[in-house]
């Protein structure tokens, strides 16, 4: 059950995506950056920690997840340390996977050539 | 002929974009991808402790995913069908960075590669932060949390 909710609420997302890109003059950029903020604000005002408690990986896959991410890191370091938490949470969630995709995309471009 | 007239010249002859047929595949390419993240998540819910962590190392490993699939050349393919359903999952922020990162491996390993991996993914990093350092804050302060 829970894939099929995670595969109707990730496509529902990306398909508002499309319609976005396809009826505006917003690039793929400027849609990535609009979610990633949104997912942000939804997630300072408690709004997308219940979405994605229904949606699981249908609401964090999409990149609206790894705003939300970067938030509920922030506020879980703010309680845990103070002020400081506003720096360091940032990459308390996004950091593991920022530093793999360093770390992965370095040794694949080191073994493979574009293909174009 | 002016440049206004010639645009609305090639607007009205150029094919209308279809429409239906994009956002079907964004629907079904990005419910793939966000099902293929259940199953990683259901896994890491079971090996990690919190939420928390469990929603850290599923990022990881679908940015890893996507990372391999683009270095095999498959991610692009994908995204040719599926538009924004390959784009917006994290996996697509995975494909630019290493495309970036195989496309400028020419141009050097320090200036080429290493300068601009992040050429398309930052902007994204830095308005997520910019965004979630805002609302925190303003969380911060009227909850009194400091």
């Amino acid at each position: 059950m829970d894939y099929i909710i995670a595969f109707l609420v990730g496509g529902a997302i990306c398909a508002i995506g499309q319609l976005i890109i396809d009826t505006t003059k917003c690039s793929n950029a400027h849609l990535l950056v609009g979610m990633v903020c949104l997912g942000a604000i939804l997630s300072g005002i408690g709004i997308y920690e219940p979405f994605q408690e229904f949606a699981g990986a249908g609401a964090l896959v999409p990149v609206l997840g790894f705003g939300s991410s970067i938030t509920k890191g922030m506020l879980s370091e703010i309680e845990r340390l103070g002020w400081e938490g506003l720096f360091t949470g940032a990459f308390e969630i996004t950091g593991l996977g920022l530093a793999a995709s360093i770390v992965f995309s370095s040794i694949i471009a080191l073994l493979r050539k574009p293909q174009k | 002929m002016k440049p206004k007239d010639y645009q609305k010249l090639v607007k009205d002859n150029s094919p209308p974009r279809p429409l239906l047929k994009n956002t079907l595949w964004a629907f079904f390419v990005g419910g793939l991808i966000s099902s293929l993240g259940q199953v990683v998540l259901n896994i890491a819910s079971k090996t990690e402790n919190t939420k928390a962590e469990a929603a850290s190392v599923t990022l990881a490993v679908m940015i890893l995913i996507g990372a391999i699939l683009t270095g095999l050349g498959i991610y692009d393919e994908i995204a040719e069908k599926g538009g924004a359903g390959a784009a917006v999952p994290i996996t697509g922020f995975s494909n630019t960075v290493t495309s970036a990162a195989m496309e400028f491996r020419r141009e050097g390993f320090l200036l080429g590669m290493g300068a601009k991996m992040f050429v398309i993914a930052g902007p994204v990093i830095v308005f997520g932060i910019l965004s979630g350092f805002i609302v925190s804050l303003a969380k911060a302060l009227i909850l009194g949390l400091f």
